[in-house]
């Protein structure tokens, strides 16, 4: 192996790391660090600018390893591996060094100590590079079918979109009849007409594609399995059912909140705006004098923090609706801040107002209060910009509730190894940069079970989480990331002891074949079974298999430079 | 009036977080975008999983002279690999009686599940390290060999 000679390249990303950390200064440790023959500071290093330095550093220093220190290897480490490549150098003689999630982000108030860290992350980056080895990465191949979860407008347009591509796809609904939440709304916003012609069109052509296998009504089960090979059980009205696919989508929409707020469940004239909706569509209603609608109920409160995007909309299209069916009526709309974002909304809350819909802001610390004993008579509200409280009429009120996670999204994490966030929502690989894909190859989200998304939104994501799932199913094979286990033979004991560890049933013991070591029993791993996690690697009593990327060398390394010593 | 000999000998630990890269890793990068703030002794080393921590490596680490180590993974049953982390507690336990075997305080070394959606627990978790490390002192164990 000829000598390192490592090149280290510190980003200032604008002001992210640089307005913190004293880069040039971070430069200079970094050039006194063994084997660095070569450090820079980049405005940006991920910039066009920032990649042809690095490639042609490589070339006019001669590196053979680079290392550079900027933001995290979970979004940004492909795009300087493959720098790394163009300029001819094995892109796993690459180290990512975090100095801004990990340290310029979270010490804004101490930059001596940021860049005393932000030194000392480079010094073990610069470690574990001198132990790099170039890597060969292998291709696993894909099983050209899709599987998507949740039959709402997301899923269907994810699985109309996917199966239009000649793809086979396994649409799968909990309920008996495909729609979600769309079944039950009256009309929407901001067309307004009923949503039965959009889905009436988009279930038949589910139903009528010979492409799409519905599964219905079904269940996921169980799931195993890594991208292009993923194992699926699925539990069908009773049948257990065993399907095969390359990729899934998870597309299983929300709940709507049922508060415990405003004498809902106890007067009889409360509802959701979900249950309106209802009652319109079954012709239910009934003669109404005066509505009251109360917005943000039991959303963007401490515990439930978030705003759910779709009511103000929801509120203020079924506030017009009543003023039309009943022009006589009084419609008020009590709200905190109205939310409509984009022209056409707008356009619609103004047509709302002019319609003769009346909106009142209230605050949290002072909220409506319901008057009556056996039904709502009237409410008080304390109307902010006025400075004083109002009593209004009431013979009908409604409640706008947020989306809230399915029940079952935790299973279904849980089952398909993706995260949820905060609030129990499902959550995409990165907010920014992949917003339908999770952190999990080969899985990806659309819809409101992400988070509360109308229908132009929802399909829109339907068509994204598709095309990119389209992506593996159309190479029809996947590079697999060269961190998989390797064994040295010589060391090899036998002793079985990483076959008990491996979850993926990846290593077997055999007589190995290798010259001079004819007939010993060695551990052999399969690398394409194996998912890169170590495990065996760390329990390797001989230490004879290591992790490519991560090995005993390297971690070790790492350890000895932050704590001083080589 | 602070003692000048007193703040020239303020201790700073230095401690090292092993983080896996599906949760715990994902959960500090999460707590960075969301600029929670927070000490500046831990430096995070990634590892695909909690379960690729040898012990062997906590005890270097310490033996060298570091104040405090901690493995971050995913919460249980929600290993990327299915059952990494319950190896990582597994052994955790043991290391812990080892550690004190060997006259090395355990409670320097943590384990901590932190999900990559809990960008404020990892800065919890770093924040109650670094105040334990501190109470417990400087590591001394290089010293008494
Ligand atoms: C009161 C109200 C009014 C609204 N008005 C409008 C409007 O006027 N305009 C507008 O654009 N949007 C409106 N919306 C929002 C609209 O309902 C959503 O945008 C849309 O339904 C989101 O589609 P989806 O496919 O993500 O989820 P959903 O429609 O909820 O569909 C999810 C599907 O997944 C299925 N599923 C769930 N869990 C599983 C599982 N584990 N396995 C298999 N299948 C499963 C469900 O049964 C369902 O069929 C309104 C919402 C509410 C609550
Ligand atoms: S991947 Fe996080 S503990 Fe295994």
């Amino acid at each position: 192996m000829a000598a390192p000679r490592i090149g280290v390249f510190i980003c200032h990303c604008g002001t992210n790391i640089g307005g913190i950390v004293d880069v040039p200064e971070v430069v200079d440790y970094a050039k006194k660090l063994p084997y660095v023959v070569h450090a820079e500071a980049n405005l940006y290093t991920c910039s066009e600018e920032g990649i042809s330095a690095i490639k042609e550093a490589i070339k006019e220093y001669d590196l053979n390893r680079v290392v550079v220190a900027s933001c995290t290897p979970r979004t940004h480490q492909p795009l300087f591996r493959n720098a790394c490549a163009d300029a001819g150098l094995n892109p796993y003689l690459f180290e990512f060094v975090n100095i801004r999630e990990h340290c310029s982000w979270i010490h804004m108030h101490d930059r001596r100590e940021a860049t005393e860290k932000a030194k000392e992350l480079v010094k073990m980056g610069v470690a574990k590079a001198r132990w790099l080895e170039a890597q060969e990465e292998f291709e696993s191949g894909v099983y050209p079918a899709a599987m998507v979860i949740g039959g709402g407008v997301a899923g269907m347009s994810a699985a109309l979109n996917l199966a239009n591509q000649g793809f086979e796809v396994h649409l799968v609904e909990k309920e008996p009849e495909l729609g979600g939440r769309l079944l039950k709304l009256n009309r929407i916003f901001t067309i307004n007409k009923a949503p039965d012609e959009l889905v009436d069109s988009m279930v038949k052509a589910v139903q009528g594609h010979s492409k799409i296998k519905l599964h219905m009504p079904a269940v996921v089960k169980a799931a195993s399995g890594y991208i292009g090979n993923f194992d699926v059980s699925i539990d069908e009205d009773g049948q257990e059912t065993s399907v095969k696919v390359g990729v899934i989508i998870v597309a299983t929409g929300a709940q709507v909140l049922e508060p415990e707020l405003y004498s809902y469940g106890k007067l009889d004239n409360v509802l959701t705006q979900l249950g309106l909706e209802q009652r319109l569509k079954d012709g239910k209603l009934g003669e109404f004098q005066n509505v009251v609608m109360i917005n943000c109920v039991g959303a963007r409160i401490p515990e439930r923090p978030y705003c759910s995007r779709l009511c103000c909309m929801t509120a203020i299209k079924n506030a017009a609706l009543m003023k039309e069916i009943n022009p006589k009526a009084q419609v008020y709309v009590l709200h905190r801040d109205l939310m409509t974002y984009g022209v056409e909304f707008e356009e619609y809350y103004r047509k709302a107002r002019e319609a003769g819909v009346r909106f009142i802001r209230y605050t949290l610390s002072n909220p409506p209060q319901v008057m009556g004993a056996k039904r709502v008579e009237a409410v008080k509200v304390y109307d902010e910009l006025m400075d004083m409280e109002v009593e209004l009429s009431c013979n009908l009120l409604v409640l706008a509730t947020p989306l809230i996670p399915n029940a079952d999204n935790e299973e279904l994490s849980k089952m398909l190894k993706v995260p949820i966030g905060d609030g129990g929502f499902f959550l995409e690989a990165h907010v920014k940069l992949r917003p339908v894909e999770f952190a999990m190859d080969g899985i990806y989200v659309a819809g409101s079970c992400r988070w509360p998304a109308d229908i132009k939104e929802s399909i829109a994501q339907g068509y994204a989480a598709a095309s990119e799932a389209a992506i593996p199913l159309r190479q029809g094979a996947v590079r697999v990331e060269a961190i998989t286990a390797t064994v040295d033979p010589k060391t090899c004991k036998g002793c079985g002891t990483c076959v008990l560890v491996c979850p993926f049933d990846a290593i077997e013991l055999k007589e190995s074949k290798i010259k001079g070591l004819e007939g010993k029993i060695v551990s052999e791993v399969n690398a394409a079974l194996c998912k890169g996690c170590g495990l065996c690697a760390a329990a390797c009593p001989n230490r004879a298999i290591q992790q490519r990327g991560f090995t005993d060398m390297q971690l070790l390394s790492m350890v000895n430079a932050l704590s001083g010593k080589r | 009036m602070p003692d000048i000999k007193e703040v020239q000998t303020e201790f700073k630990p230095k401690i090292l977080a092993f983080c896996c890269n599906w949760c715990a890793y994902a959960g500090a990068d999460l707590a960075g975008v969301s600029r929670f703030q927070m000490p500046t002794n831990v430096r995070v080393i990634r590892v695909m999983c909690s379960g690729r921590v040898p012990p062997e490596l906590v005890i270097r680490a310490l033996a060298n002279g570091l104040d405090g180590v901690m493995i971050l993974g995913c919460h249980p049953g929600d290993c990327h690999y299915s059952e990494g982390n319950y190896l990582t507690r597994r052994r955790a336990h043991v290391l812990k009686r080892l550690l004190s075997y060997i006259g090395i305080e355990p409670e320097r070394f943590q384990l901590r599940w932190v999900s990559a959606a809990e960008g404020a627990k990892f800065s919890a978790v770093v924040k109650e390290a670094t105040d334990k490390i501190t109470a417990l002192g400087p590591n001394r164990w290089v010293d008494k060999k």
